[in-house]
This record gives structure tokens, sequence and C-alpha cells, in this order.
């Protein structure tokens, strides 16, 4: 991790002015109250903290809130320092400014399950000097030492006289106070707000629809564009005849973007019967041809050919042949879909104007604000602190908005109307036009000696590269570091191991999806774990226990997990547990399903207990709500996530035929925090990959079927 | 284009438009109110949930027309400041991450409630058809048995 950046404070002030023109506009996040105007807060040493006279403590959130609770634990980190006043602590979303890049990746985005990793320090500290601060002023007021002081929710106390002063009276003073520098940070016993149950900032907005999404964003003249796309990914307009759309009432422009051709009306409902009348030919290109039978065969060719070695250890080609026990098992998985709840949207407006007078502003939900900006220069012909970046709630994230797609829709049609436009994606529009979790296949083999344990482990990963399209420059040697992650590090002690990847493109855009090539990893090794332990005539928890001895923290969490489901005892009749356990994001989760299967054949999932060893914790019920969210996300792919292709072309389109885990489905989910002062991990994603495996380790469990693809369907 | 006339959070509104035009799109766009939610148009997943004399109704795949002299809820007309129990319950047991789906969970529950004031675990299974992204799903049947309760 790099040090955070400085910020002076001459760069924050040009950051108050953008965040407070946001404010103007209304665009800020609504928490409980509103956040006051920067004018009114004197107090402000530093890019994520403003006091207001009137007592309030505004912490501008540099991170995208999509759902993982950052607007609630970004200002929990700063506020436990600060010796805020809980109640008195508002949120505001930071603008696209350097003051705001992501120390863990270097550019403005949330994402990695980075949050409060990279956050935990620098917030910490941005507190602990502003008290400081507060601390000098009043010590300076009074005419006391600093040290007889102490800070206390919301107001400086001095000790002797018991004298009192409250933040919101000692901002201008401490405006004036030297910024101090290496101030300590709290021990963590002494915690009052950190490691608690804080109640989220964004709860009351979001249940009387005042939250802000992408989609709800209004500005005075703005119209709605709705974009007919190649059916065919990497098609191309050939013609198009806007006469039907144009006649359709309320519609008033139709313009050729980049990515297809863009219907503009005045309301959503007219902007979509414009696209429907729209006649468009189309080049449909290469991918014309691409299905998922012709991807399958692919897959299959490719995993013949030896890939690039991501891991070797010892020499697994020369064990196997005298194993007394050899496995040797193919899986695969499908392409996903994200399914935010809230459809890709953005809204822009770039305003034409050369010599200084131009510029531009997006109102986006999107976990990618640097982007966005650049995109916005880039299209809007003006340099970057010309373009406005306004971040929304974002309706689900899950990788989806790292993208750039929608947000490049929005600015190319605003720039060819001349007016501000938002694009909104129907569901269909979402489904079909995605980057999606790589498709992949897997080729597995392993010998056990005599007794049982392993003498050699082969991994071969036939998959499509993210980073190949986004990142090209990582990818070295054919090899994709992300694409094997949690291959490479599969945990067990085996003596020969061997893991190579072979890159395989298949015309279908991939993308990063909620833990991304985890998703597929944790399934794969944590199935083909469970079918040495089966073969070894072993208990699958305690062959997983006796193999993870150097790796401590995974057996942390395999261990309570296990405990707290009560592995090993019975059962109602027809039920059955697996176990996985898996880390990701430096964070180590185990999962125990409890699963049995219908008359149908429709496995249900009843009790899910979860393990999570993320190292110290910021707010245990969002960890808890955390945890919950990504098995829901996991286990729906699971049993029904499939996106199938046929001549070039997205099969499903809706909810109907992509289908969602509703609540009647929803398993009991039991989460428990592993005391932990190790290093911190993250907690959006980590929760995700154990689940797959856990459930089809259960059904094999209560069935003795081996489900190698995804997703589990009916059991017939 | 055509005048509909219907009653909006208790107040009187006549809009001019297609009748065709879904009433999630007039509340949206026409009207402003923008908590109801966009979500599938296919009545499949419910964020688009209001309450149509009183019955939760989704309303992305409803024709404006179809509403004319009839009385409809919208969360923003749930309750004034957050009130309603459904919404303190909703709060209390910090239901919402992403939060896009809860207004149409909220006037759900609220429709369930108001007509079964202690439901059975079987009664929100049945009555919570609505899809949460973020699995949310047991922190609101918690929710709504508080709220049961009295929140």
């Amino acid at each position: 991790m790099s040090a955070a950046p400085e910020v002076t404070r001459r760069e924050f002030l040009q950051t108050a002015t953008v965040a407070g023109a946001g404010l103007v506009i209304g665009f800020q996040l609504p928490a409980a109250g509103r956040a006051p105007a920067a004018a009114a807060a004197p107090f402000a040493p530093n890019a994520w903290l403003r006091i207001g006279l009137d007592e309030s403590v505004v912490v501008v959130v540099d991170r995208s809130e999509m759902g993982q609770g950052v607007t609630t634990s970004l200002p929990m980190l700063l506020a436990e320092e600060l010796e805020a006043d809980w109640s008195k602590v508002r949120i505001e979303s930071a603008p696209a400014d350097k003051a705001y890049i992501n120390p863990m990746f270097g550019m403005q985005g949330t994402g990695g399950s980075t949050s409060v990793r990279a956050a935990y320090t620098p917030l910490r500290k941005a507190g602990a000097a502003a008290r400081e601060m507060l601390l000098s002023a009043a010590a300076e007021t009074w005419g006391v030492d600093k040290s007889t002081c102490r800070a206390e929710k919301g107001a400086v106390i001095h000790t002797p006289s018991n004298r009192r002063l409250t933040y919101g009276k000692l901002v201008a003073k401490a405006a004036t106070v030297p910024l101090p520098h290496d101030v300590p940070l709290k021990d963590p016993k002494d915690w009052k707000i950190l490691g608690t149950r804080v109640k989220r900032l964004d709860s009351p907005p979001k249940v009387d629809g005042s939250a802000q999404f992408g989609i709800d964003v209004k500005a005075p003249g703005l119209l709605v564009a709705v974009v007919a796309r190649s059916p065919v990914f990497g098609g191309k307009v050939t013609s198009f005849d806007a006469a039907k759309a144009k006649a359709v009432p309320g519609v008033k422009h139709v313009v050729q973007i980049s990515s297809g051709v863009a219907v503009v009306a005045d309301g959503y409902w007219s902007a979509k019967k414009g696209r429907d009348a729209l006649t468009v030919t189309w080049d449909e290109g290469a991918n014309a041809s691409v299905s998922s039978a012709s991807i399958a065969q692919l897959f299959a060719q490719k995993a013949e050919q030896a890939g690039a070695v991501a891991r070797h250890d010892g020499d697994a080609q020369g064990a196997l042949p005298g194993a007394a026990t050899k496995l040797d098992a193919a899986y695969e998985l499908p392409f996903l879909a994200h399914a935010t709840m809230e459809p890709m949207n953005c809204t822009a407006h770039v305003r034409p104007g050369g010599g200084g007078g131009g510029g531009v502003d997006i109102w986006a939900p999107t976990q990618f604000q640097t982007g966005a900006q650049g995109l916005g220069a880039g299209i809007g012909g003006v340099p970057p602190e010309k373009v406005k970046v306004h971040t929304t709630y974002l309706g689900g994230g899950f990788g989806r908005r790292f993208e750039l797609d929608f947000i490049k829709e929005a600015l190319e049609t605003s720039k060819a109307t001349g007016v501000p436009v938002k694009v909104i994606w129907s569901r269909e529009d979402d489904t079909r036009n995605a980057q999606y979790r790589p498709a992949c296949s897997h080729r597995l083999q392993a010998g056990l000696d005599g007794t049982g344990q392993p003498v050699a482990w082969t991994h071969r990963i036939v998959a499509p590269s993210i980073m190949a399209r986004v990142f090209p420059d990582t990818v070295k040697n054919g090899l994709d570091g992300e694409a094997v992650e949690g291959g490479v590090e599969m945990p067990y002690t085996i003596p020969n191991v061997h893991v190579d990847y072979v890159l395989t493109d298949t015309g279908i855009p991939v993308g990063f999806w909620r833990s991304v090539n985890n998703s597929y990893n944790a399934f794969v090794v944590e199935s083909f774990i469970d079918e040495l332990a089966h073969a070894a005539k072993k208990d699958p928890y305690e062959y997983r226990r006796d193999l993870l001895g150097k790796a401590p923290r995974h057996l942390g969490a395999l261990n309570l997990a296990a405990s707290k489901a009560g592995w090993g005892t019975p059962l109602p009749a027809g039920r059955s547990r697996g176990i996985a356990v898996y880390k990701a994001f430096e964070s180590y989760v185990a999962e125990v399903a409890e699963v049995s299967v219908g008359s149908d054949g429709a496995p249900r999932v009843h009790r899910v207990v979860c393990a999570v060893d993320c190292g110290p914790v910021v707010n245990p019920d969002i960890v808890e709500a955390q945890m919950q969210s990504a098995i829901v996300y996991g286990l729906t792919a699971a049993l029904w996530g499939e996106i199938t292709i046929d001549k070039g072309r997205v099969q499903q389109s809706n909810f109907h035929d992509y289908r969602m885990l509703r609540l009647a489905e929803m398993p009991v989910v039991e989460v428990h925090i592993v005391p932990s002062t190790d290093a911190q991990g993250g907690v959006g994603e980590p929760g995700t990959p154990p689940i797959a495996p856990a459930v089809c380790n259960a059904i094999f469990a209560g069935t003795g079927k081996r489900i190698r693809k995804l997703p589990i369907g009916k059991l017939v | 284009m055509a005048a509909i006339t219907f009653t909006v959070n208790g107040k009187r509104e006549t809009v001019n438009v297609t009748p065709d035009t879904p009433l999630l799109w007039v509340l949206r766009d026409t009207l402003g109110l923008t908590g109801t939610k966009f979500g599938c148009g296919i009545a499949q997943c419910g964020a688009c949930t209001v309450h149509l004399d009183g019955v939760a109704t989704r309303t992305c795949v409803l024709p404006v027309s179809a509403v004319a002299g009839k009385r409809v809820t919208t969360i923003e007309g749930l309750s004034k400041n957050r009130s309603h129990v459904v919404q303190r319950a909703w709060i209390e047991e910090d239901v919402p991450q992403c939060g896009y789906c809860q207004s149409g969970q909220i006037m759900a529950a609220a429709a369930l409630l108001a007509k079964n004031p202690h439901p059975t675990d079987a009664d929100i299974d049945t009555a919570m058809t609505n899809i949460c992204r973020c699995g949310t799903y047991q922190r609101i049947r918690a929710a709504i048995h508080r709220a049961a309760q009295g929140a």
C-alpha cells in the first residue's frame, strides 16, 4: 500500500469549492440531516472534514456508497479520533479530485474491498490532527496548558476547572492553528465508536424515497435518452432510419453515438417507445457466430495446451504416476451478469464554449470518479478540472459500475444534442450489454498416498482475462495474475503443486463481478479438495483442518464455522452439510451450508453459518450485513446464474429468465467474527466465493452427486 | 395525449400524457416523485410498488389510464418524517444496503401489515416477493416482525 496523498490546505480549498458547487444543485448524499454549505464551515483542516459553527461535522466520503456501508464506516474512522459527537456527523459525497485518490489503486475508485483498509490510517490521522487543533484553540482561549484539556463528544473540556467549549465555538480559532504532524492514534481499547454497532447514516433517506440515486437526477431542461445498441458484441451501425422514432410524441432528437443510436425524449417512456420504433441496420462483425457451444469447444481445445505457469512447487507431474489414488476432474462455470437493482444510467451536460467557457458535469452512480472525469475531459474537449463529477448513491455496484460505458453514452449524447441528457438502460439493455464474470473451464488432477494424504495437485485455468481488456500492461507472458487468484494461493499443504493459466478470449466482454475471479477459483479449489477428502475416506472438515497447518487464519475461520454450525451433529432428515474456506481481499471466510434436495430435484439451502476473519473490525453490524449480502449474491449465481450466448447475442434479458433469489428462498445466515488483530481485510466481497462450493459439497454429502458445472439448476 | 386525474399522496393531480404511459413514469418523470423505482419493467422485481386504493401494486406495467379517479400512495406519502411503523422498523434493523429496492419493499410490507397485522414467516414469504440484490431479506423479515410489535 502506498502512502496517502498529502493534501495541502490550498488544494483542499479548491476542493471545497467543488463540493460547494455540488451542494448548490443538491447532489450531496442526504443523511439524517442536510450538510451545511461550505461557507458556514470555517474549520476545514483537510479534504475530508468540515466543522460548522452549528456544531455539524461534515465528513466528505470519497468512496462510492453502493450498499457496503462506506458512508458510515469511513466517518466512524474520522469521528473516533476527532472525539466527535456522532449525532452531529453528516456526510457528503466527494467530487473527483486528486485529494481523494484511493491509495490502493492510484485512482479515485471504489472496488476490491479496499475502502476501509485504504482509509483506516489516513482518516483516523485526519481526525486526530483536527482534534489536536481544537484542543490547542481551546487552551489558547482559556490561557491554560493544552495538556490539561481533553476532547470528548464534540467539545473540549478543561479538566481542572471543568470549563467546556463545543467544537462549533472553537472553529474560528482552530482554523488559525498550524496543522500538527504525526499525532499518535488512540489505543483500540479506548475506542468509543470504532468496533461498535453504529447505525448507518444512509438508512433514513433510504426509507422515505429521498436518497438520490443516479436515475433520480433532475436538472433544468434535462432530456432522457434510450440507446439502441448492436445485438452482437462489437457490432457497428451501418445505417438507421429515424422517421418512425421521431414520430413518437415526446421524441426530440435521434443521434448516432459510438455505441449505437440514441433516442432523446422528454421522458423515459417516450424515449423507449422511440427506440423501439427505430430501424437500425447493423454490421454484426466477427462475433456473430459465437455461441456457448463454440466457447465450450474452444475451452476444451485450450485445456489440452500447457498454460502460463502461475505456481510450481516440487514436481507434480512426476509425483502423480506413483500416487496410490489418482483423481482427475473438469469444472465449468458460466458467464454471469451483475444485475444491479438500479439499471445503468448516467446524466451528463457537455457545455460547449472554447476559451474557458466550456465545461462538463457528470452525475453518476459510478465506482470510478477519475475515470469518469478523464472521459468527460476527452469528450468535452476541456481540461479535467473543468469536469465536475457528482457521485450519487449507487443502486448496487458489484463491479459493474467501475465500467465507463454508460457514462460515455451520456457524454456523447449530451455533446451531440447540446442539452443535459440522462441515459437510462432498460433491464434488458443492462442484462445484454455488460462485461460479464468470465466463463471458464478448469482441469484438475491430484494424487493421494496410501494414507489419503495428497502428494500432488495440478490446476489448469482456461479463462478469458479481465485485465487484458482493462489494464493490458499487467498481463505478462500470457499470465493474468488476477485470473489465477485463489488458485495460486491454494492453502493446503501439498508437496507438489502446479497451477497454470491459458488465456482464452471468447469475444464476449468480461469484467469485475463481486469477488471477481475468486468466484470461480474458490468453487473449483474447494470442490476438488472435497473430492480428495472423499477419496481419502476422511471427513471433509477434518481433512481440510489437517492440511491447513501453514494457513492459521484459514484454520481459525474454518474451526469457528464448523463449531458454530454443529459440524458432525445430527440434522433433520433429508438435510446435509457442506463446508468451504477461502481467502479473498485479505479476509478469511469459512461457510457451512445446510441443504436438502426436493422431490423435484431443486436444492434448497436452509442455513448458512459463516465465520469471517477480517482483522480489526470497524462496524460489526456492517460486517454481518456484508457477509449476508455476499452469500445471497454467490448463492443466487450458484443456483441459477448463467448468461448463455447464441449467434453472438446474450439469450437472457430480464428477471424472468435470469433468476434472482427471493425472500422465501433465503436461508438463515449466521455470521461469526473471528476476534483478530491481524492485518485488516475487506468485507464487501470475501463472503461470496465460499458459498457455491459449500452448497455443492453439501449436495454431494446428501446425494452423492458431485456438481462440477454451475449453475446447479435441478438435480435429476 | 389525454388528461387523466387521480389522487397522489392526498393531492389531486391531472396529468397530460399518452394514456399507455406506465404509472411509474408518470410518477417519476411527470410528477417528480422519484422515490418509486424502475427495476425491470415487467412487474418481476417490485421496485416500483405503490399503494393503489391501499393495495400494493407494481406500476411499471400499469397504464396511467387505469388509475383515473383512484388513490395512489407512494413512498413519499407513506408518512411524514419516516414515522410509519414500517419505516421505523427498517431504520431500527438497519435493513437498507444500496437501498434501491427498499421503497418497494417498504410499500409491500406496509400493505401486508395493513391487512395482516401479525404475519407469520409463511405469510411474509408469500407477500414479500420483491427482489433485493443486496440480499437484505433476513433483515426485512426481522423488520416486519418488529413492525408488527409496534417497532
